[in-house]
């Protein structure tokens, strides 16, 4: 599947909350969107990835 | 022909110029704005021209400062930021300039929400003084503000922002800049956002400390009604605090792209 523009491959199916995890991401601080549409954080556990999907990940950083 | 002298209808006759007009109405004018720019030599008038006279120094009433404040206003401009009104989600080193580049634009109505008060720390990149010293953020920017421009409509809320009050207030605003400091604040009030009223506008900010370079700073468009500015990645932390440039350059590409928004330019 392709995140934040760069092709990534798993071996078996995977959720959002799995795809934070492997990327080393705090879901609390992201915005995730699959398919140009945003994913309810309460999604984040049963939302599956396909490897047709466009995921991308807006991590935000403190500052302000 | 029809003129507009100082914001109202004028009429002059054809082939009038700019410093014919001045020299009857205001003789005295050192400042001559001919459709939102400072004219030095004299040129003819067109219909429907915006013609604007100001004496340096001179502090106008009212109601002529609102006819001099909108006279650097580009034409059709106006009239349409007139009408914005924009919600600003903390009044931090991001959200105080916001305000401020707002405000100077002449922007309908604002919205103005933070918890906080003013503390000395603050004064190293937040635009205020420290005669606002333990204030909260909301009364000193909208102190500020009627400083600059009196005619801007300010509503104030001394809230902490969270999942569940955001949605109800920000129902009235058309765009909602999100100018947080925490980055779980930050994330929580653009997730609300996009997934409980899709319908308005959120310009947020990430990666915006130190004195890294300047054009690191980028805008970018996420979605139709999500842009982000910053550099992604630095964030405030032990040894690499915020400082007011590089905050100044983020906030205002927050405050360019909500201007573009309204004016319809949807692209970055």
């Amino acid at each position: 599947m392709i995140v934040n523009g760069k092709e990534m491959n798993f071996e078996t199916e995977i959720t959002v909350d799995e795809l934070l995890k492997s990327l080393g991401l705090d879901k609390d601080k992201v915005v995730v969107e699959v398919n140009f549409g945003i994913v309810p954080k309460e999604k984040y556990t049963d939302r599956i990835l396909n490897r047709e999907d466009r995921v991308e990940i807006v991590s935000f950083v403190g500052g302000g | 022909m029809k003129i507009f002298l100082n914001e109202r209808k004028f009429e002059i006759a054809e082939g009038t110029t700019a410093f014919q007009v001045r020299d009857i109405i205001k003789k005295d004018a050192d400042i001559i704005v001919l459709n939102g720019f400072i004219i030095k030599e004299d040129m003819p008038l067109k219909e429907n021209d915006r013609l604007t006279l100001i004496k340096r120094g001179e502090i106008p009433d009212k109601d002529e400062l609102e006819a001099l404040l909108i006279a650097r206003h580009t034409p059709g401009v106006h009239e349409k930021v007139k009408k914005a009104y924009i919600g600003i989600a903390g009044l931090g080193g991001l959200g105080s300039n916001v305000a401020i580049s707002l405000a100077r634009i002449g922007i309908g109505r604002l919205l103005l929400v933070d918890f906080d008060v003013v503390e000395p720390s603050n004064l190293n990149r937040q635009q205020y003084f420290i005669k606002h010293i333990g204030m909260y953020k909301t009364c000193a920017m909208k102190d500020i503000i009627f400083q600059i421009n009196p005619f801007v409509n300010v509503d104030i809320k001394n809230v902490y922002l969270d999942e569940n009050n955001i949605t109800e207030i920000f129902k009235e605003v058309d765009i909602i800049v999100e100018a947080l400091d925490n980055p779980y604040s930050k994330a929580t009030l653009v997730n609300t956002v996009l997934n409980k009223i899709p319908e308005k506008v959120v310009v947020a900010a990430s990666g915006l400390a130190g004195y890294f370079s300047n054009n690191t700073i980028a805008t970018r468009k996420i979605k139709d009604n999500f842009y982000l500015v910053g550099d992604g990645i630095n964030e405030a932390k032990v040894g690499c605090g915020l400082m007011a440039p590089r905050v100044g350059i983020a906030a205002n590409h927050q405050a360019n792209t909500v201007l573009r928004i309204i004016m319809n330019e949807r692209d970055v």
